[in-house]
């Protein structure tokens, strides 16, 4: 009987492996093309799509770079860490009143919060415009960061309120025995404890911000100012011949996001987890 | 007695005489309602910038679903019911409905279901190390940004440079090859199969998750029992992330449809508008024809969709609490 069995996991579990390994297959190969697509030149673009690059041709990452991507990656760069130290310390704040102090109608303000992650951005799409166009901030910086934060401050009160309901009252009561004030007591003892949590929706707002499209795309197209996936689509519109550029730009706006998530994984499926299976 | 009730409540000395009791008897009136308001400067932050930047432009999409509305022009008359009439009597706003649909259908059958057995595979292998780098590889698309995979997609899908014909060719499928994205009716269907590729290995790492909350006795009392991996499944793991599995269908759905970004990258809803989705046909009523009043509509038909699919995810979500 024991034999049988094993015989069957043998199979069962070459099977298993056979899948999985190509399934990784899958995914990884487009990927690899895609690298090695940013090496090649047009011609050998158009040949075989299997075959290697002659040489790896690094003026074409130093073309994308000078073609805008350089410009577009700063500009992520600084919408990317505004908009998520503004969302964290603005969604940090709300989560420490909402759990620790006591607030006049505190249960319509978490309602009032909480059911923004219900909304879908695409619904206040055309408002937005009005408004935006109204503020003279369409085709600028403050449109990217004002949106993102707001819309991103639902689910970091979500993630961070949860933790902090986590951590002991007595905490406070002693800051506050110390003679510390209310914001002091968030700003030097239970903000550093919320740390794992503050890394999880840090990792999560980057990935989010430095993606996102509908958003940059409507408020920014018109001007200089653009993140990269609106980079990206202009860098093919007006390049749209020479591809191998495109595929450089491609990896270059791809390659960070990559290294982040693999650097930060277990933050970021704590996250991940702590969001939607509470 | 444990470290735990030692630090609870009374043992630690004068919390009570700490501020939060502070002398009521020499409160005066005032000043309860003063520090309460002073309280309320830490949701108003938040709950501002909630309600100018969402809640706000939410009800004014109403008031302009009413509108014929010319932006350039800036001229506005109210037209009533007008724009709803016009789109439920618009082929193309029931087409990009019935995309969405597919969008939803498709997902859900490899980003739930399909997931979850992928997820119930790699946790059933023997290697931790193993476990971490599938997770891991499977998730690396959804790290990059849905921009970069519809253009990598775009040009897998190319027919002169692109992957799929030349491998379909190298297969002896010759007869398959087409202009995947230049077709109507393969060019929303290739859309989905990128979006797959892209998203089955975020729903992959959340599935994995849920599976290693279950405590290992359950599967250890299996084993004892002589099931096998595939009853192991149906009968364990299945039935203890039923809820979760539940959630996940109707977050999938709800971002079905939502979807912009691929279809705007990889076709931007042609040919002749055959991949169009709600959000696509949204974006090129208001901003490509001019009309807001319309694209406000629209709006509102998302919303109306993706509420109800909240509601239900927060139904799901009460009733497990209870349970547990």
């Amino acid at each position: 009987m024991v034999k049988r069995s094993t015989a069957l996991g043998v199979i069962g579990s070459t099977f298993v492996w056979a899948f999985l390994l190509a399934l990784a297959v899958v995914v990884i190969y487009p990927l690899l093309w895609m690298t090695l697509n940013g090496f090649k030149t047009n011609a050998e673009l158009f040949g075989n799509p299997f075959a290697l690059p002659v040489e790896l041709r690094w003026e074409n990452y130093a073309n994308a770079w000078n073609r805008g991507v350089g410009n577009y990656l700063m500009v992520s760069v600084l919408v990317t860490v505004t908009s998520t130290i503004a969302t964290v310390f603005i969604g940090a704040w709300a989560a420490y009143g909402l759990t620790r102090i006591k607030i006049p109608f505190s249960r319509t303000f978490l309602i009032v919060i909480l059911a923004g992650l219900m909304l879908a951005p695409t619904v206040a799409l055309i408002p937005l415009v009005r408004m935006f166009q109204a503020l003279g901030l369409y085709n600028t910086f403050w449109a990217l960061l004002i949106l993102y934060t707001a819309f991103r401050i639902p689910f970091t009160v979500f993630l961070i309120r949860a933790y902090m309901m986590d951590l002991p009252v007595q905490i406070d009561e002693a800051a506050a025995v110390d003679g510390a004030s209310r914001a002091r007591a968030f700003w030097q003892i239970i903000l550093p404890m919320c740390k794992p949590i503050i890394v999880s929706t840090v990792i999560l707002n980057i990935l989010f911000t430095w993606n996102e499209y509908l958003f940059a795309m409507v408020f920014t197209s018109g001007g200089d100012f653009q993140t990269l996936p609106v980079g990206l689509t202009n860098l093919m519109a007006k390049h749209g011949t020479d591809y191998p550029v495109v595929f450089a730009g491609m990896v270059m706006a791809a390659l960070p996001m990559v290294v982040l998530f693999i650097a930060g994984q277990r933050y970021f499926i704590r996250g991940l987890a702590d969001g939607i299976g509470k | 007695m444990t470290t735990n009730e030692l630090t609870r409540g009374p043992v630690l000395p004068a919390p009570a005489s700490g501020y939060r009791s502070r002398p009521a008897k020499k409160r005066r009136p005032g000043t309860s309602r003063i520090s309460s308001l002073r309280a309320l400067v830490w949701v108003l932050p938040a709950v501002l910038m909630l309600a100018v930047f969402v809640y706000l432009p939410l009800a004014q999409n109403f008031g302009f679903s009413v509108l014929e509305w010319d932006i350039y022009t800036g001229s506005q008359s109210f037209i009533g019911a007008e724009n709803y009439r016009k789109m439920f009597a618009d082929p193309v706003f029931w087409h990009a409905l019935a995309n969405n649909a597919w969008y939803s259908v498709i997902s859900i059958l490899f980003q739930v279901c399909g997931a979850l057995v992928l997820a119930a595979l790699v946790e059933g292998l023997r290697h931790d190390r193993w476990k971490q780098i599938f997770r891991v590889l499977y998730f690396i698309p959804s790290a990059i940004s849905l921009t970069v995979a519809g253009l990598l997609f775009y040009f897998i899908y190319e027919p002169e440079l692109g992957l799929l014909n030349a491998g379909l060719e190298r297969l002896g499928l010759g007869d398959l090859t087409q202009s995947w994205l230049g077709q109507e009716n393969t060019a929303i269907f290739a859309i989905i199969a990128m979006s797959q590729w892209q998203g089955f290995g975020y729903c992959t790492l959340l599935f994995a998750v849920a599976l290693q909350r279950i405590p290992s006795e359950l599967y250890e009392a299996a084993s004892i029992d002589g099931v096998g991996p595939v009853r192991r499944f149906f009968s364990v793991s299945l039935p203890l992330v039923r809820e979760m599995t539940g959630l996940m269908m109707i977050v999938t759905v709800s971002g079905a449809f939502q979807v912009f970004n691929e279809v705007m990258v990889m076709t931007t809803g042609g040919p002749n508008n055959s991949s169009q989705v709600l959000g696509t046909w949204l974006y090129r009523s208001g901003f490509v024809r001019n009309d807001f009043g319309y694209a406000a509509a629209i709006a509102t038909a998302i919303f109306f969709i993706t509420l109800s699919l909240a509601l239900l995810q927060l139904w799901i979500s009460r009733k497990r609490r209870v349970e547990w």
